[in-house]
């Protein structure tokens, strides 16, 4: 049976994972290849790397994490932030990653999916979307959520899926970093609407978190940093607490778990 | 040495370095003459089925790898790798595969999400070289949207359970095939591995 997953996200800064709230005062909190080892080896099912570096200098320190990453760690790997084109694709795949995430620059040339889907297959194009409840529906939010694209986020993750996304973050800037659980209704009409992978993101605070956005948002997976990167919460206590509760997880993940 | 053949898909490094974790020596090469000195062949496969047999054709490795196979080379399909063992694919059109193992190689419907995404546990076909130290409860790490459907369920070692019976790993004589990613699935993953660099030492 096919397990639901846990995956924690670092964001990556200069070489260094760091944790905003909000998407504001980032905090420095470790080695992104050695915190990636050791969620590996506690049984985090995926990662996420976001880079969230701004010059090109910088980005090659980045590509120099990944391909680190690709060497000391035997899970599958998610690369986002600043991919703009198919040659940004093509750099973090010969890196080592095995999926890349778009947000930003598929809302400013949604062909850069089906263009990155045909070349590389659906399983390693990943739609992420920021989305903010504006009245009554979500809009879609770039530029790490500072402007309001108008784009209804219901209606993005459609066409995202039709032009060859293999999965969706949808990551909720209404409960990013404020810990008061992910945004149950936001995951569960988009899951109700796809039929690729979803993957919660924003709004972790408890293992309770976790478990309701499994049973209510219907989400194949759910990502969360702070309270990995804390140690707020542990991996294995939270799949075996989610276990115990009707969600199906993969427990004998560690490295010594066999 | 085993030859990870190169022509020109995705994702080489990470079964390169997992091979190198396991003091197995390999190089990624797509000359003739290091694959026909080389102990045994991994087919790594990304993308799709059709741009993967073009270019396979394109630079003569199709007849590279068939060649050595009937000369009893072990020869391991990953992924998609896999699913170019067999005769036929129907992914966007119908692809003539290398036609090693017999069977063809489908769509899932639409009654489960498409792809099979994440990790999914290993039931036991049949006993093997293979299966070594590998219990029914792991779990490997799948992606794909297509799989396999044997003719000889017999060459079957590991199915999986996504709505239909996928086959995960396949075996018939020197012809191996893992339709997951053994390099990311873990400490499981590196056992398989690990079992087919024992069984070419």
């Amino acid at each position: 049976m096919l397990t639901n997953r846990i995956i924690p996200c670092l964001d990556v800064d200069k070489g260094r994972v760091v944790k905003g709230t909000k998407f504001k005062n980032i905090q420095d909190v470790s080695d992104p290849v050695e915190l990636a080892k050791i969620y590996s080896e506690a049984g985090a099912d995926e990662l996420v790397f976001y880079d969230i570096t701004a010059s090109n200098e910088e980005r090659d320190i980045f590509i120099n994490i990944v391909e680190k990453t690709a060497y000391e760690v035997y899970i599958p790997f998610t690369i986002g932030g600043g991919i703009r084109t198919i040659d940004d694709f093509n750099k973090v795949l010969r890196a080592g990653a095995d999926k890349v995430s778009v947000n930003s620059a598929a809302v400013r040339n949604p062909d850069i999916i089906k263009e990155a889907a045909l070349k590389f297959g659906s399983q390693c194009v990943v739609l992420s979307i920021d989305a903010k409840k504006v009245g009554d529906n979500w809009h879609v939010f770039i530029n790490g959520g500072r402007i309001d694209t108008g784009l209804d986020a219901v209606q993005w993750a459609i066409q995202g899926e039709k032009s060859g996304a293999g999965e969706l973050v949808l990551n909720s800037i209404d409960a990013d970093g404020i810990k008061q659980g992910y945004d149950i209704e936001l995951n569960r009409i988009i899951s109700e609407k796809v039929n690729i992978p979803i993957i919660a993101s924003g709004g972790a605070g408890k293992k309770e978190d976790f478990l309701k956005v499994f049973k209510e948002g219907k989400v194949d997976a759910a990502l969360a940093a702070s309270v990995f990167h804390f140690g707020e919460i542990d991996i294995i206590d939270l799949k075996e607490y989610l276990n115990n509760n009707g969600i199906h997880m993969r427990i004998n993940g560690g490295l010594n778990g066999g | 040495m085993i030859s990870i053949i190169d022509y020109g898909a995705g994702n080489l490094k990470s079964v390169s370095k997992a091979l190198e974790r396991l003091d197995l020596d390999s190089a990624v090469t797509s000359s003739f003459e290091d694959i026909n000195n080389s102990k045994a062949m991994i087919l790594p496969g990304v993308g799709s089925f059709g741009d993967c047999m073009k270019s396979l054709r394109s630079k003569g490795l199709d007849r590279c790898i068939i060649e050595n196979v009937n000369k009893g080379k072990y020869l391991l399909g990953i992924c998609l790798g896999l699913q170019l063992l067999y005769e036929n694919s129907y992914e966007d059109g119908i692809w003539k595969g290398l036609g090693l193992l017999k069977g063809e190689i489908i769509r899932f419907d639409s009654t489960n999400k498409v792809p099979h995404m994440g990790w999914n546990n290993l039931i036991k076909g049949k006993d093997d070289f293979l299966s070594q130290n590998i219990n029914e409860e792991e779990y490997v790490y799948f992606v794909h949207s297509y799989y396999a459907k044997p003719e000889n369920a017999k060459d079957v070692v590991f199915w999986t359970e996504y709505g239909v019976k996928v086959p995960a790993v396949v075996r018939r004589n020197n012809i191996m095939g893992m339709q997951f990613h053994p390099e990311k699935s873990g400490p499981t993953g590196l056992k398989l591995l690990k079992n087919f660099g024992e069984m070419i030492r």
